[in-house]
């Protein structure tokens, strides 16, 4: 496999190689060779945003934002500094797809985020990495080193007059920087609290700049989309939703990990590939883009496609790709107190609403699973979580209610059996 | 107002403040306080945890006000501004992990350890934490050894083996 | 600006494009429930209680953070609107303690105001609340953190106004707290807004604290007595007592913020130390008598001693009416020796200006400078508000140049500086004015011929000329004169270096009133030579003049004379020397000692009058509570005074008819005619030369008059620290000394014993002790040679 052929591994393909993360192999394989033709062609920038357009290429961080349009809101003839931050700080619940590039793919990043930089005007970007992965974070900034010490990095790249510095910025155990505003905070070396929008990082970014922030898979997917354009990169996906995509598969499955596979694939071949149940369990739901996605019941899964438009039509996201699969061996109060759990703990305080309400839903929802549910609670824990969500700056007040909001409603029964029994329903936990 | 002096033990390492200087060096001159992370992550790192000490003479370093320095210590999970054992286990018990046995494992560890989440052994070598998502559900169930080392895939028996080469 | 049609709860408006709902409503009257917004700080947004509906919209959105768009349907009272509304104010009030009935915000909490429109009747909230660890943060403050909503408004006010990061919210989520780094105290001078600010009972006045509800206070306005800006109050009173300070909201002075000194020294006032009652000192006994008896002692003994030799001083914190009849005494008297200006040194400019000094603009200006020169001040702690508004200017991109005999922080960023031995000031500001002669390219004035020109001063010459490297480009320039430089020995060619400096600029050139009244003493004619409004006046003796040789008697009008000068040694010596001295004071103190008669006079809480602020505004004032015992307004007894020395026109109603006397029908429009900076004829004096150490002194902020000195808690301020020694640490090795070891000082007279702190940011030369602090009266002079030794 290589970059150089167009099969339907845009961001893993390095990964049947021997040395993956290498810039000899991404080299010889064909990296960096848009980046170069990109820069010494002069390119007009228009022309790259318009083929990003056609790909169809969505933002894999979660909100599945078309790129190529968030690239042309950038004023990009705006003189002065703007930015390009690359969002690796990867912690919504069941994804580790970005782990996977930065560990095995580190410089297909690199080349997208310099030609992002050749695109939008931007002199400097930011990889912003999530602290748990220190590993990662150093694999990346050998990575750097490498490219630098060739000439993809720094000052004059290929003998033009084009200059671009890339660094990498640990985290260090703060979900909420994941969220694109709470991430500039972070970077600009303050707590990670998000900023209300208007106005938009575009406008008013990192140090007050423009900016434009994209998840670690988007930005790795655009040197294979110059290479080989944005109507092939469109072909592997479906409509609206161009290319293949990383789709990180955790929980009850034989195999689990990531799959890169076309948008549109059916979700039973996704679990097929990853082994399938474990153990000859059968499935019971999935969480199918990361745990702020609403669940699903098994069934209504096996129905879907796995692309943005087929999971919002079952009534869910597709979100960042993660997919949790729980068996029927899952006790669905206990996998949503721990949920409700990470956020309450993950918070970043500013909002009253999320700084209060997700206090209050955990401490709730643990009552119910130690036996102490009354039986006004789920009526109270719907109540809160629409007390919540659209209440808030930043999505994760949304994030908080809406597992709360589908677990309710798919598994309700199981809540107020724990509340009338005061333990689990038969079969599942304990 | 002069400053007074740190003493010598607060202060850093040669090396330490090299690496500083490294990530001061990632930011434009105007944004030291941008390092901060990474300062005191080198800090800690050198050190074993923040006192407040070292939070101040790390504002100090990057001319940012002391509370700010520490609004960030205590806003970040990872780092540490009470005094931890020398070995610090983080196991994520998030649902992922929670589905591949996270919780079970994690009650393994606090009866062989004999304490409770956010506790240090009596000795001063463990301290157990309960971690969030560390981006690496796939190879679950997993924690982190002093914040930089991933041990994934992890069994009762696999725990065991860690705890035996952390001295 | 384009203009926008937007509607708000069905009335149709036009607003600015970039305002925000919020204020779109407030420019229409429309409140809109909130707790994080605050008109003078960033926007947050994060209480979220400010949700409204916006047509369209898929959410309710912020007001205090959504900009309008052309065409916007706003409803802020929908049940849409409410509904969020209510949903926040139910999850603000969960982990509440709800203890209004002993909190001190109770009455005035925006919260308990609020819950009554919004908030449920009985709480679905069962689990356990959160209590949150209390904070130490200093003697004004008081802190209830379980009660604290987490607006962040004390954050950002020391972020964005006091300049200074104080607090902090550490912690996350739910266990965000706000607390200083450690147990610090906080320290800045303007920490007691975060009071006002604080919607919550979370941040109360600590010495406040359970004095009263607030209920049973009723509210008077009046004018603040210390620094020369006249900040506007607001005194909150009870059983005729003051039972504490707040801001009187005046964009134009104080904005809606107070210092500390302003708002906390009204402790100083109901002390055991406030004099009562007349008293005569009889065969060196104190006897009380009555106000007949002492002002007819009084007018006996001064007619029975010639004019000439009696000498009349007053603080410039008194009221100007009192200024006025204590000169008018006495000129009536046929005697020329009064003056105000207690710790000035320098009185050769008193032949060579053409009116009263002043700010030389409106205060409101000071925020929007973009070059400014500031020569020997203390700005933050002897101009608190000021300083605040040129930390605007520098935040707008004006650039600060500073030249000053220590280098304490000012909180802002600073272009370019020169910290230099007092003496060496007027020659360090000769070399700017010679390097913008140069760079004008016009002939450098007579005053700077000696002016040295180096990088620096070609700097600020730079600077504030304008077109300096990475400048604004801005056009309002100013150069200031603090009070150092006010009370420095050789002033008369700071304030003509200055002047010129400010011509050559294209600058306006100001000088920052030292005290509440500096301008309406001189302005009252309260100085030698030159009456009420520049009138001709016959001659007499300087403040400098009648204290460096004893006069047979002394008319001392709120004076300390041990605090108040600039020499407290030779004014000691020569009032103790006096024959008879007469006190006219709120409080004993050590006036005890040197006094033959003390007269309770009032403090401005308990008298009518009037402070001319350093711009020029008169702001007139009542008294708010009765006076004290038998104190008396000074007007009162003045004018008294008057009638029984038999001089003519002392028949006064009242304050008003006073002021009017003084200032005739328009004071405003004639004190406005009055000022101005513009001086002549300064010769030029060859450059001080001091062999050995100077003494660096400013008056500490805590010290400057005497009701401060009484505030209690004001002196439990890190501010009011016992004095000390401070020197580089290049001297204190040189001397052989230890950092936080001993030292003996001497200056004239005796030798004082004082703990040497470290200072590297201080000339060399230099030993900095404060003035105005009883610890150092025996010190000598604010300036001059100094030595220091090991003890
Ligand atoms: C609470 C929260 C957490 C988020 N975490 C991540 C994350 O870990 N990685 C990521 O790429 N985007 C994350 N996002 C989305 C980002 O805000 C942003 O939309 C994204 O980085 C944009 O990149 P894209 O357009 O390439 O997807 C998060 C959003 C929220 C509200
Ligand atoms: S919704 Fe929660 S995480 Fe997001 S900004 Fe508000 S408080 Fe912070
Ligand atoms: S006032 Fe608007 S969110 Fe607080």
């Amino acid at each position: 496999m290589s970059l150089l052929t167009p099969n339907s591994q845009v961001c893993s393909w390095t990964q049947a190689l021997d040395n993956p993360g290498s810039l000899a192999t991404y080299v010889a394989n064909g990296g960096y060779q848009a980046l170069r033709r990109v820069i010494t062609e002069q390119m007009p920038g228009d022309t790259i945003i318009a083929e990003l357009k056609t790909s169809a290429l969505r933002g894999r961080g979660g909100a599945g934002f078309p790129t190529g349009l968030k690239w042309s809101f950038m004023p990009r003839a705006f003189p002065g500094d703007k930015y390009i931050v690359c969002n690796s700080d990867e912690g919504e619940p069941g994804t580790f797809k970005d782990r996977d590039i930065l560990r095995y793919n580190p410089h297909q990043l690199i080349e997208g985020m310099a030609i992002a930089g050749y695109v939008l005007g931007a002199r400097v970007g930011y990889n912003y990495i999530h602290g748990e992965i220190f590993d990662c974070y150093d694999i990346f900034e050998r990575a750097l080193s490498e490219a630098r010490e060739a000439g993809y990095l720094g000052d004059n790249l290929f003998g033009t007059d084009f200059c671009f510095q890339l660094h990498a910025h640990l985290g260090y155990g703060a979900y909420i920087c994941g969220e694109e505003t709470a991430l500039l905070e972070s970077l600009e070396g303050k707590k990670g609290q998000p900023r209300f929008k208007p106005p938009f990082p575009a406008s008013f970014g990192l140090y007050g700049k423009p900016t434009t922030i994209n998840n670690t898979e988007t930005l790795a997917s655009v040197p294979w989309i110059m290479q080989h354009g944005g109507q092939a990169f469109l072909e592997l996906g479906k409509p609206n939703n161009g290319g293949p995509k990383l789709f990180s598969v955790s929980g009850h499955v034989n195999k689990p990990g990531n799959y890169e596979v076309p948008l549109g694939t059916p979700f039973s071949e996704l679990l097929e590939m990853a082994g399938g149940i474990r153990r000859g369990h059968k499935l019971k739901a999935v969480i199918p883009g990361g745990s702020s996605a609403p669940v699903l019941p098994g069934d209504i899964m096996m129905d879907c496609t796995m692309d943005f438009d087929s999971i919002a039509k079952a009534g869910s996201m597709l979100g960042s790709g993660a997919v949790i699969v729980m068996d029927e061996t899952v006790c669905m109060v206990r996998a949503l107190e721990r949920l409700s759990y990470f956020y309450y703990e993950e918070s970043c305080g500013q909002c009253t609403p999320c700084r209060e309400g997700t206090g209050w839903m955990y401490r709730v929802i643990h009552r119910i699973e130690h036996g102490l549910g009354r039986p006004e609670d789920i009526e109270l824990l719907n109540s809160v979580a629409g007390r919540i969500g659209g209440h808030t700056i930043c999505a994760l007040g949304d994030a908080a209610a809406m597992p709360v909001q589908s677990f309710l409603k798919h598994y309700g029964h199981e809540f107020e059996h724990h509340i009338e029994h005061k333990r689990c329903m038969d079969g599942t936990g304990h | 107002m002069a400053k007074p002096d740190l003493n010598d033990s607060q202060r850093l390492s040669a090396e330490s403040l090299a690496l500083i200087d490294v990530e001061v060096a990632k930011y434009p001159v105007d944004q030291k306080q941008s390092a901060v992370m990474g300062a005191l992550r080198i800090a800690q790192t050198e050190c074993g945890w923040l006192k407040p000490e070292l939070i101040e003479y790390v504002a100090d370093y990057l001319e940012m006000p002391a509370i700010a320095a520490y609004e960030v210590a205590t806003f970040y999970n990872m780092y540490d501004t009470q005094r931890p054992g020398r070995h610090k286990i983080t196991l994520c018990t998030n649902l992922p992990c929670m589905l591949m046995g996270a919780g079970e494992l994690g009650e393994y560890l606090k009866k062989k350890l004999e304490i409770g989440f956010g506790e240090t052994t009596e000795d001063g070598r463990f301290t157990l934490k309960e971690g969030e998502c560390m981006g690496a559900c796939g190879d679950a169930p997993m924690c982190l050894h002093n914040n930089h080392v991933m041990h994934t895939h992890l069994t009762t028996e696999k725990v065991d083996e860690l705890l035996e080469t952390l001295k | 600006m384009a203009t926008l049609n937007i509607e708000i709860d069905g009335r149709a408006l036009q607003v600015e494009s970039g305002d925000t709902i919020m204020d779109a409503a407030n420019q229409v009257g429309i409140t809109i429930p909130h707790f994080c917004y605050h008109k003078k700080l960033s926007i947050a947004a994060n209480c979220r209680m400010c949700l409204v509906q916006v047509e369209k919209a898929p959410k309710p959105l912020p007001a205090c953070a959504t900009p309008v768009t052309d065409g916007m349907k706003v409803f802020t009272r929908s049940e849409y609107a409410v509904s969020a509304q209510k949903s926040v104010m139910e999850f603000l009030l969960i982990n509440h303690p709800l203890d209004c009935p002993i909190c001190d915000q109770g009455g005035e909490c925006t919260l308990q105001d609020l819950a009554v429109g919004y908030g449920g009747s009985s709480s679905r909230y069962q689990e356990i609340k959160r209590v949150v660890v209390e904070k130490n943060l200093g003697p004004l403050i008081a802190t209830d953190m379980t009660r604290c909503i987490h607006c962040s408004r004390c954050v950002r006010f020391g972020q964005e106004i006091a300049g200074v990061m104080e607090l902090g919210m550490a912690g996350r989520g739910e266990h965000t707290e706000i607390m200083p780094f450690l147990a610090n105290q906080v320290a800045s001078e303007l920490s007691g807004n975060v009071i006002d600010l604080c919607p919550v009972g979370a941040l109360t006045s600590k010495p406040f604290r359970y004095k009263a509800r607030t209920w049973e206070l009723s509210r008077r306005h009046s004018i603040s007595p210390h620094d020369s800006l006249g900040s506007n109050l607001e005194v909150h009173v009870k059983d005729n007592k003051v039972m504490r300070v707040l801001p009187r909201e005046n964009e134009d002075v104080n904005e809606c913020w107070l210092a500390d000194r302003d708002r906390f020294s009204y402790e100083g006032l109901n002390t055991a130390e406030r004099l009562t009652q007349p008293m005569i000192k009889q065969e060196g006994q104190w006897v009380e008598v009555t106000w007949q008896a002492a002002l007819e002692f009084v007018a006996d003994k001064l007619k029975a001693i010639p004019a000439e030799q009696i000498g009349a001083l007053s603080t410039p914190y008194r009221p100007a009416e009192e200024l006025f009849l204590l000169q008018k005494i006495m000129r009536g008297m046929g005697c020329g020796n009064v003056d105000h200006r207690l710790r000035q040194s320098d009185f050769s400019l008193d032949s060579k200006a053409h009116g009263g000094f002043w700010l030389g603009m409106p205060v409101t200006y000071m925020s929007r400078l973009n070059r400014m020169l500031v020569v020997g001040s203390n700005l933050r702690k002897d101009h608190p508000l000021m300083a605040h508004r040129i930390r605007e200017s520098v935040r707008w991109y004006g650039e600060l140049n500073l030249i000053n005999a220590h280098d304490d922080e000012f909180l802002g960023k600073v272009h370019a500086k020169r910290i230099v031995a007092p003496s060496q000031l007027a020659a360090t500001l000769a070399g700017v004015c010679v390097a913008l002669a140069q760079l004008k390219e016009l002939p450098v004035p007579d005053v700077a011929v000696r002016g040295i020109v180096d990088d620096i001063a070609r700097k600020m010459a730079q600077s504030i000329a304008g077109g300096g490297q990475g400048s604004s480009g801005g056009e309002a320039r100013a150069v200031f004169l603090g009070n150092m430089a006010q009370h420095h020995p050789t002033y008369s060619q700071i304030h003509m270096l200055a002047q010129e400096v400010a011509r050559l600029a294209g600058a306006s050139f100001g000088v920052l009133g030292e005290a509440a009244n500096s301008v309406g003493a001189v302005a009252v004619g309260a100085i030698p030579g030159c009456g009420p409004l520049g009138q001709p006046a016959i001659k007499g003796l300087n403040a400098q003049q009648m204290l460096s040789q004893p006069l047979r008697a002394y008319l001392l009008l709120g004076v300390e004379a041990e605090l108040d000068t600039h020499d407290p040694v030779s004014a000691l010596n020569s009032i103790n020397a006096a024959e008879f001295v007469v006190v006219m004071s709120p409080y004993k103190g050590k006036s005890l000692d040197y006094a033959d008669v003390l007269l309770p006079i009032a403090p401005w809480t308990e008298t009518s009058g009037t402070f001319v602020n350093t711009e020029g505004r008169v702001q007139s004032f009542s008294a708010v509570v009765k006076p004290l015992g038998e104190t008396r307004p000074a007007w009162k007894v003045l004018r008294v005074l008057g009638n029984l020395l038999g001089l003519a026109g002392f028949d006064h109603n009242d304050s008003k008819d006073v002021l009017r006397d003084a200032l005739g029908e328009t004071p405003t429009g004639s004190v406005q005619a009055f000022l101005t900076n513009e001086i002549s004829g300064v010769s030029v004096l060859p450059p001080q030369v001091i062999d050995g150490l100077e003494r660096v002194a400013e008056v500490p902020i805590y010290q400057t008059d005497a009701v401060v000195r009484r505030s209690h808690a004001l002196q439990m301020t890190l501010d009011a620290a016992l004095p000390v020694a401070r020197m580089h640490s290049r001297l204190i090795e040189k001397l052989g000394l230890q950092e936080n070891g001993r030292v003996s000082v001497r200056q004239t007279a005796s030798a004082l014993t004082l703990k040497v702190q470290r200072d590297d940011l201080l000339p060399e030369n230099c030993v900095r002790i404060p003035s105005g602090h009883p610890l150092t009266a025996s010190l000598g002079p604010m300036f001059g040679p100094i030595t220091a030794e090991a003890v």
